[in-house]
């Protein structure tokens, strides 16, 4: 008979002090997104006229067939909440990677090689860090027209320095490390030296950072779709679902109301998650 | 000193430069930049659009192009806006008065509630009163700042009445907005203030103050919360920037009639002349209260002007 072995229950004893709630609503997040089409009751983009502005299921002129009510064109605003989440989901995966490959590969490099490097790198985060964010995101909507793709490459271009910061300052104590040292006198080249020997001991500040970075990413994006720069029409995101909403704010509040909750609660259970994740692996993050 | 406030410059004029570089790479592009300045309804004869080439420089190397329109931007020719009609910045400097307005006011918000709540929330470690102000600095920065507009909007305007829904007016209007604006910044204030006074208060010299016989009060204040400044001072100096960005956001929301608003509908109307300037507006006003920033906490702490 084969017992677990110390992984599987070091794996489960970590688990144990999980923040349940924030689990759950992750959990849901990722369910949501992945099974939309079983989930959402309705289809997303296709409204029924005869329905419009129903309220939620649970109010006087509501109907069990719409749980959280319809909006002006008879779309199920459930069903639009259920796929957003898609977008969302899209968005806390792609985004914040994006970013952390990035920065590392910057932030290692100078701190690895310092010099030029180094001062090259500072500058340009500087730089980024006094960059409007909003205003560029409406420039390249203006000039470019907006995209899935354009959001996420900007997203990213301005998500990455936080994480070159804090792997530059992470590889300048790293590079002095014995390991290190000992690797460069076998004659190891660099790239091997920063892949093999430097890169693993970020890997628990990565990990951290990339969760806490998810909900300014979400956060970001909701932003940009609410404003009509983000992604683009007719496609149902949370923040266009509120941005839809806000006409119809003193009859169907419901528009705006359901998919900013879906927004707080999954930004909120990412920093919590990120939190607890960063208490375990990296607590020289912590800032509160 | 002057060597700090010299690189603070030096790095305010790069940033201009490379937000100049940025718009102007855009704008040049995309297809013929000629299409940046129509809007959907004028069809220029094509005497016109020759017209237009040679304003903008077309026929000359870029490097050309970008010296005609630094030279006419310094001089405060942002050409012509095409939903409002009139040169951009004579728009941009109407309205501003009103975003400093909203700026200034939930800055004020920010640092008299965030400030007092975050040390009484150390001081108070573990009370109820902390974890109702770490609650509310969790939420404030979780929640999107336009639903918390709307919501706000939804329970003081539409539900019980007392406020305005938006525009500007007398003080009733200014108060959601300001709040809207300020609550995620006060929220990151609270978190930052409480860290502080919680690290200052394991100090060595609190438990002098402590040991002298000094009431509990006069070692809160006199002693620990001076020496805690630093880090909630540094995060109160870039918050008028991140008011002027959260502002596009707000002042949609209220309808409010201040450049962020302009930012949105520039956007909405495709208007590139309009967000153009905006963007180098956004930019100096960035830099300029950045490095008013960098200064304010040069003199306040001598380590930072060595580094």
């Amino acid at each position: 008979m084969a017992t677990s072995g110390p992984f599987v229950s070091r794996a489960l004893h970590a688990l144990r002090r999980l923040p349940v709630l924030p689990a759950l609503i992750l959990g849901a997040l990722v369910v949501a997104a992945v099974f939309a089409p079983l989930i959402a009751p309705y289809h997303p983009l296709e409204g029924d006229t005869g329905e419009r502005n129903l309220p939620p299921a649970w109010l006087a002129e509501g109907s069990a067939r719409h749980l959280l009510g319809t909006d002006y064109i008879g779309r199920d605003v459930f069903s639009r909440i259920v796929f957003g989440a898609r977008v969302s989901l899209l968005v806390a995966f792609t985004v914040p990677t994006a970013g952390a490959v990035i920065g590392t590969a910057a932030g290692a490099a100078a701190g690895y090689f310092g010099g030029i490097t180094d001062e090259a790198l500072m500058r340009f985060t500087d730089f980024t860090y006094g960059v409007p964010f909003i205003m560029v995101a409406i420039l390249v909507a203006v000039v470019f027209g907006s995209s899935l793709f354009l959001v996420i490459v900007l997203l990213a271009a301005f998500g990455w320095p936080p994480f070159a910061r804090q792997v530059r300052a992470e590889t300048l104590v790293l590079r002095n490390m014995d390991y290190v040292h000992s690797a460069r006198i076998a004659g190891a080249s660099s790239l091997r030296v920063m892949y093999r020997h430097i890169l693993p001991g970020l890997t628990n500040t990565i990990v951290v950072l990339i969760t806490l970075r998810v909900g300014a990413a979400i956060l970001a994006e909701s932003v940009l779709s609410f404003l009509g720069v983000g992604i683009p029409a007719p496609q149902a995101t949370w923040g266009s679902s509120v941005a839809d909403g806000r006409v119809y704010l003193t009859s169907a509040w419901w528009i705006s109301l359901f998919p900013g909750i879906a927004i707080f609660l999954t930004v909120m259970a990412y920093n919590f998650a990120g939190d607890w994740l960063r208490d375990r692996l990296d607590p020289r993050l912590r800032q509160i | 000193m002057s060597r700090f406030v010299v690189r603070r410059l030096a790095y305010a004029v790069l940033v201009m430069l490379g937000v100049s570089l940025l718009v102007f790479g855009m704008s040049r592009s995309a297809g013929d930049p000629r299409n940046l300045y129509l809007n959907e309804y004028s069809s220029p004869s094509s005497e016109d659009w020759k017209i237009m080439g040679e304003e903008l420089g077309l026929d000359k190397p870029v490097v050309v192009q970008y010296a005609l329109w630094v030279g006419r931007a310094l001089k405060g020719d942002m050409g012509r806006s095409l939903s409002q009609a009139k040169n951009p910045l004579t728009v941009i400097t109407e309205r501003f008065g009103a975003t400093a307005q909203l700026a200034g006011v939930s800055f004020f918000i920010t640092v008299v509630v965030g400030v007092p709540l975050g040390v009484l929330s150390a001081v108070q470690r573990g009370t109820i009163l902390d974890y109702l102000a770490r609650g509310f600095a969790i939420f404030g920065q979780a929640v999107p700042p336009f639903w918390l507009g709307i919501v706000l909007v939804l329970i003081f305007a539409v539900n019980l009445g007392w406020l305005p829904t938006s525009r500007r007016g007398d003080w009733t209007n200014l108060v959601l907005p300001a709040v809207t604006l300020a609550w995620p910044a006060c929220a990151g204030m609270v978190r930052i203030t409480r860290s502080a006074m919680l690290d200052v208060m394991d100090a060595p010299f609190v438990a002098m103050a402590r040991a002298k016989g000094v009431g509990r009060s006069g070692v809160i204040w006199k002693h620990a919360f001076r020496n805690a400044l630093i880090p909630p001072l540094t995060y109160a100096t870039i918050l008028i920037a991140n008011f002027i960005i959260g502002a596009v956001v707000v002042e949609t929301v209220f309808a409010w009639p201040g450049i962020g608003r302009l930012a949105a509908e520039g956007a909405f109307n495709n208007d590139f002349p309009l967000v153009a300037a905006l963007s180098i507006f956004f930019a100096f006003a960035f830099v300029t209260s950045s490095f008013v920033a960098d200064i304010a906490y040069g003199l306040l702490d001598p380590r930072v002007r060595v580094s």
